[in-house]
């Protein structure tokens, strides 16, 4: 059984007892644990299930890498699923519950899938859910997303806040092992701004746990003298917890600090997410063990031997009191030598290679058997490891000896972490001697300048000694400053021991002649239970890109992303297509390195910050007075004003009827308003605007279109000239930026040498649309300026005062009424308006909202642009003819408007549409027409765009587009609903009130 | 967890957009004449909150004087540079000005804005126009902290982004901890 040793583990302090709980039972460990090795010391062998065969689970790893220890932890608002136990340290009260099973972790009634295995090969879904076809929809696909998935989904809003961090360095080391602290310190000496990331809570990596030796020094009183070094550099910082995820173009970086999933006060942002810029980037990210495949590699108590002696080093946590060492290298030695220094037992180290270095005769001086050119035939044990069965590596797997053990520590070599290398483009060599894939420094991803901007060093570059790694560590730190222009003295590197090792052999598969049988129970990837048989059997399928492999076999696709699988997968890919390796290549590395919370991407935008909310000056008087908001762009209007217990569509009906027949006012802050200025402003708005605005005379507005170059109708409002070579260009709500932008596009890219200036001045003014037969009463009441029919006609504007605020009144209309809209400066805008209610209060003022406004416009047939206009609808279209200049040689669109298709007479045109029964006709309804298209649907000959109740008519009112409709007036034709009935429309003229326009000429 | 800095929404500033060759005498006259402070370098801001001149873009300047008089400033800057291709529009109203005070300052918006704020990369004198979060701002740097302007319509959502991103631990590693 697993347990906690008496002594030993250097992380832990035994005198801090804590508690948590694993499935609902409570176990303890002590400050400093992981979880993994919390549960290791509490015999809890067991952590999970498989996602296919729902095979039983171990603890394979002791670090980021680690695939089968995945748990949902916590609960409610911090309940997260696929957790690792390795990189989730342990708190006082830690609730974890593993994954995948049904009804327990013990007894799993999933885990008949195993017994099905060969029912169940590579592919097997693709080749056994594709017929019958309709099957898919209403039996397949239910059933597999009901069983995919490894956690379970959080039900609660996330508990914690995260936060975002700009950082702008020289350089970015990533790696706290004795390789980037060495590159940290040959960088900070050298003068440059250094950020030196460490994704675990410890530094110094490897070196400390396997006792290597740096200056004389034990690396662990090494790497404390070398934090106390950066710590003296005001230009260098530290941060440990806090995982490189990704590397991008032009040097950017992102760090995914974890700032309390340690700790029992969870207060404070959780995850800090580091957006960083950096000239040079160090990546030192260590290499990472491979397993071994052989029979049985899956058995909770097979794992890594670099993470068997790390738990018993760093945590005084052993699997098992015998443990049995298989390897292809010199460096498993040191967990065999590791075990019997902790006084556990080693029957026997099974060497695939005919021989070994120096650190055999080590472990054969204490005492341990070594077996060469061995190889494990097959473990023995269901959920946990009872032994293993020997066999010769060059056979077919003839038993030789059964060696009774608890666990097996398994070394198939080390592959450098080449991730972030690889993220922005650095590509891969193959060294032969190590059998890994490691960057080829020739070939870096190229910056703006053409010129690498990362390096590797160390384990991460396939340095595996001591001194290898601190002298190419603080060469990577020193190039860094001088690539970045410093000429500080990075000093010297320390001096690293690299004990003799004899060379590693390439073992993919153990015995090299394992027939079927073994093959199938030779786990490549442990998560997504992908074995040695299912690569081969894809690779005798056909499918030879390794990308196409992994997406047919799954292999790496896990969370994990086949951080152990990677490399195993290859080569028995490579051997089934006989090729070599790099032959074959690698899938591609993508960010994050591993998952990081979607919190830490949101930063800082959740709850009242998820988007920024735009107020009008007016906001808060609507907000306390009954107003049923609606999202416009980010803006919030007032969709319409509730009064006591009324329904919503109650007010509209109120609002329309009232402004109509008293008093409406309008809250129009929200349009844009854009100033455009200089001696070419006129010839520029004639270009902008279908219509001359060139010869709009000073004080005087006119309604202008703008379309695109395409033709296209992309926004509209009035134009008022303000002085000789001043303008002012109301736009849509949600076209201020955009026209703003588009202006300054045409100003910088095409007409740049036109004297023209544009300013946007939108949130400058509050705008009040004061509108209905009493306008005019409440505006002299207010007094201060003439506003009658002489002094201010409609279409014109003019500055004054109005109650004592500084205004300009354009007398401008949108809904047929008399009717004028006030600017005052922003910061009046409040009072202004409510000096408006106020003095409305004898004509009957009501404020209304945007439904209003539509319905209103909507009487008098006038368009709006987003209704009538959807990005493929241009001015003609909506009959708009008369605003189209034929006196100018060119305006954007008219060349456009010109195109065959733009002419075509069945083009869908602008029509009033009334319902026969006099039914509201649902928004978006086809009209349609005779006959089916060449995919069997019903012809259609049009749509609505626009569709209102009208309180004014009684009756449902609508706009819409109709082929050859302004020809077809009194013709009614068909719109299907979604119930299935049919609403017939008379088609009319789009303006059903007031035609003649006698209410707002007065 | 502290506050790193104080967070201060202050009252309304006399602010003007001007846009023309700034690089023209007579321009620089008038706007010295107007403000009392000289055109700035790129990305720098000269004067003081009663008559600064802010680098916006090569061809803008926003200037800030007293909220009072903005109204006789543009009518001298008009007719000083009647002769000039100039856009000179009143955006006091448009705006919304913050304060970020305290040693820890450029803590709190090295958490909203994407901008190198390293005391030897941002020094006092210095002004950005920069992303905040989701919205548009500026700020620049004096001696104990940080002015920061914005849109008025987003002004609440931006006094709680700074609010929040001051509640934060210090990472010290913008220089002078």
């Amino acid at each position: 059984m697993s347990t906690r040793l008496a002594n030993g583990g250097r992380l832990i302090d035994r005198t801090k007892p804590v508690s948590f709980m694993f499935n609902g039972k409570k176990m303890g460990g002590y400050a400093g644990d992981t979880l993994a090795s919390a549960l290791l010391a509490n015999d809890q062998m067991l952590v999970g299930r498989s996602f296919k065969y729902h095979r039983p689970r171990g603890i394979v790893a002791s670090g980021a890498e680690e695939p089968n220890g995945l748990v949902n932890l916590g609960k409610g608002g911090r309940f997260e699923p696929n957790q690792r136990v390795t990189t989730q340290e342990l708190y006082e009260g830690l609730e974890a519950a593993s994954q995948n099973h049904f009804p327990s972790l013990e007894f799993d009634v999933g885990a008949v899938n195993a017994k099905l295995a060969k029912f169940m090969p590579a592919g097997f879904y693709y080749k056994m859910f594709i017929h019958p076809r309709p099957l898919w929809k209403h039996v397949y696909e239910p059933f597999i997303r009901k069983a995919a998935g490894l956690g379970k989904a959080p039900k609660d809003r996330d508990a914690d806040v995260y936060e975002h961090f700009y950082h702008f360095v020289d350089v970015l080391v990533v790696g706290g092992g004795i390789t980037g602290l060495s590159a940290a310190l040959a960088a900070g000496r050298a003068g440059a701004r250094v950020l030196l990331v460490e994704q675990t809570a410890h530094w110094g990596g490897r070196g400390v746990v396997d006792g290597a030796q740096i200056d004389g020094l034990d690396a662990g009183a090494w790497v404390k003298g070398a934090l106390q070094d950066l710590e003296k550099m005001e230009n260098v910082e530290f941060v440990s917890r806090c995982m490189a995820a990704g590397v991008y173009d032009h040097g950017y970086a992102l760090a995914y600090e974890r700032l309390t999933d340690h700790l029992v006060d969870k207060s404070g942002a959780r995850h800090r997410l580091w957006r960083i810029r950096a000239a040079q980037i160090v990546t030192a990210t260590g290499a990472i063990e491979r397993p071994l495949s052989f029979a049985g590699n899956d058995v909770p108590g097979v794992m890594l031997a670099s993470a068997v002696r790390d738990y018993v080093v760093d945590y005084g946590a052993s699997v098992g009191d015998r443990t049995v060492v298989v390897t292809n290298n010199d460096d498993a030695y040191r967990t065999a030598i590791a075990m019997k220094s902790a006084g556990l037992d080693v029957p026997a180290i099974i060497d695939a290679r005919p021989a070994a270095g120096p650190l055999a005769d080590e472990a054969k001086a204490l005492g341990i058997r070594v077996l060469f050119g061995a190889a494990v035939a097959q473990v023995q044990g269901g959920k946990r490891v009872t032994g293993v069965a020997t066999c010769s590596q060059a056979g077919e797997g003839a038993m030789l000896e059964e060696i009774p053990c608890e666990c097996v520590a398994m070394s198939g070599g080390w592959s450098p972490v080449v991730h972030l290398w690889s993220h922005c483009g650095g590509k891969l060599l193959w060294d032969d001697a190590q059998s890994h894939f490691r960057p080829d420094p020739d070939r870096p991803p190229l910056g703006a300048d053409g010129q690498g901007f990362v390096t590797t060093a160390g384990a991460a570059q396939g340095h595996l000694s001591t001194r290898d790694c601190i002298e190419t560590g603080h060469e990577a730190g020193a190039a860094a400053a001088i690539a970045v222009g410093l000429s500080g003295n990075s000093g010297k590197p320390a001096g690293g021991d690299a004990p003799e090792e004899a060379p590693m052999e390439p073992v993919w598969m153990m015995p090299q002649g394992a027939p079927y049988k073994l093959r199938s129970k030779m786990w490549l990837d442990y998560q997504n239970d992908v074995k040695v048989s299912d690569v081969q059997l894809a690779a005798q399928e056909g499918y030879e890109s390794v990308e196409h492999t992994k997406r047919y076999t799954t292999l790496g696709m896990a969370t994990d992303q086949g951080k152990l699988s990677n490399i195993n997968g290859l080569a028995v890919l490579s051997n089934a297509l006989g090729q070599e390796i790099p032959a074959t290549g690698t899938t591609t590395f993508r960010p994050p390195y591993t998952p990081i919370s979607l919190g830490s991407i949101g930063g800082e935008a959740s709850r009242d910050l998820f988007q920024p909310l735009r107020k009008t000056p007016i906001h808060d008087w609507s907000d306390a007075n009954g107003a049923e908001w609606e999202p416009v762009g980010q803006w919030r209007r007032v969709y319409a004003y509730k009064r006591g217990d009324e329904t919503t569509q109650d007010a509209v009906n109120r609002e329309v009827k009232n402004t109509r027949e008293a008093l409406g006012l309008l809250d129009a802050s929200t349009l844009g308003k854009l100033i455009v200025q200089g001696p070419d402003a006129g010839k520029f708005l004639d270009m902008m605007y279908t219509n001359m605005m060139s010869t709009l005379p000073v004080g005087k507005c006119r309604y202008g279109l703008m379309c695109n170059e395409q033709g296209f109708l992309m926004d509209d409002g009035v134009v008022a000239r303000i002085a000789e070579d001043r303008w002012l260009c109301h736009t849509t709500t949600g076209g201020a930026d955009h026209i703003h932008a588009h202006m300054e596009e045409w100003l910088q890219t095409e007409w740049w040498d036109w004297k023209v200036y544009v300013a946007n001045v939108t949130e400058q003014y509050a705008q009040v649309a004061v509108v209905g037969p009493n306008a005019r009463k409440v505006l002299e009441k207010l007094g201060g300026m003439d506003v009658s029919k002489d002094a201010l006609p409609f279409m014109q504007w003019r500055d004054g005062t109005l109650g004592g605020f500084d205004c300009r009144a354009y007398r401008i209309s949108f809904s047929g009424e008399l009717s004028y809209e006030i600017a005052v400066p922003a910061s009046q805008g409040a009072a202004f308006w409510e000096a408006l209610i106020e003095a409305g209060g004898e004509f009957g003022v009501m404020p209304y909202g945007t439904e209003a406004l539509h319905i209103l416009r909507a009487e008098k047939g006038f368009i709006m642009i987003g209704d009538e206009t959807d990005g493929t609808v241009i001015p003609q279209d909506l009959g708009l003819n008369w605003a189209l200049s034929k006196k100018k040689d060119d305006y954007l669109g008219k060349r456009g408007q010109e195109r065959s298709n733009m002419v075509d007479p069945d083009r869908w045109k602008l029509v009033g549409l009334e319902s026969t029964d006099g039914s509201v006709i649902p928004d978006g309804a086809y009209a349609v027409a005779d006959g089916e298209n060449a995919n069997g649907q019903r012809n259609t000959q049009g749509r609505i765009t626009s569709t209102y109740f009208s309180a004014n008519l009684d009756r449902g009112i609508a706009m819409g587009l109709v082929k050859d409709g302004p020809n077809r007036m009194g013709e009614v034709i068909d719109f299907p609903k979604v119930d299935g009935k049919v609403v017939q429309a008379k088609i009319v003229s789009p303006v059903f009130y007031d035609p003649d326009g006698e209410k707002q000429n007065v | 967890m502290s506050e790193l800095a104080k967070v201060t929404r202050l009252a309304l500033r006399g602010m003007i957009t001007f846009r023309g060759d700034v690089s023209s005498a007579r321009v620089k006259k008038a706007i010295k004449a107007a403000t009392g402070a000289a055109v700035p370098k790129v990305r720098s801001i000269s004067g003081n909150r009663d008559g600064g001149v802010a680098w916006m873009s090569p061809d803008e300047l926003l200037l800030m004087v007293p909220y009072g008089d903005v109204q006789n400033i543009i009518a001298d800057l008009s007719k000083a540079l009647v002769n000039d291709h100039v856009l000179i529009a009143d955006v006091s109203d448009a705006r919304a000005v913050f304060r970020v005070e305290g040693v820890e300052a450029a803590q709190v918006l090295a958490r909203v804005c994407p901008v190198d704020l390293h005391k030897d990369s941002f020094d006092i004198g210095e002004i950005r126009r920069t992303r905040m979060a989701q919205v548009a701002a500026a700020f620049w740097r004096d001696e104990t902290g940080f002015e920061v302007i914005c849109f008025r319509s987003v002004a609440d959502y931006v006094e709680a982004l700074l609010q929040r991103a001051a509640q934060a631990t210090p990472v010290g590693a913008l220089g002078g901890r």
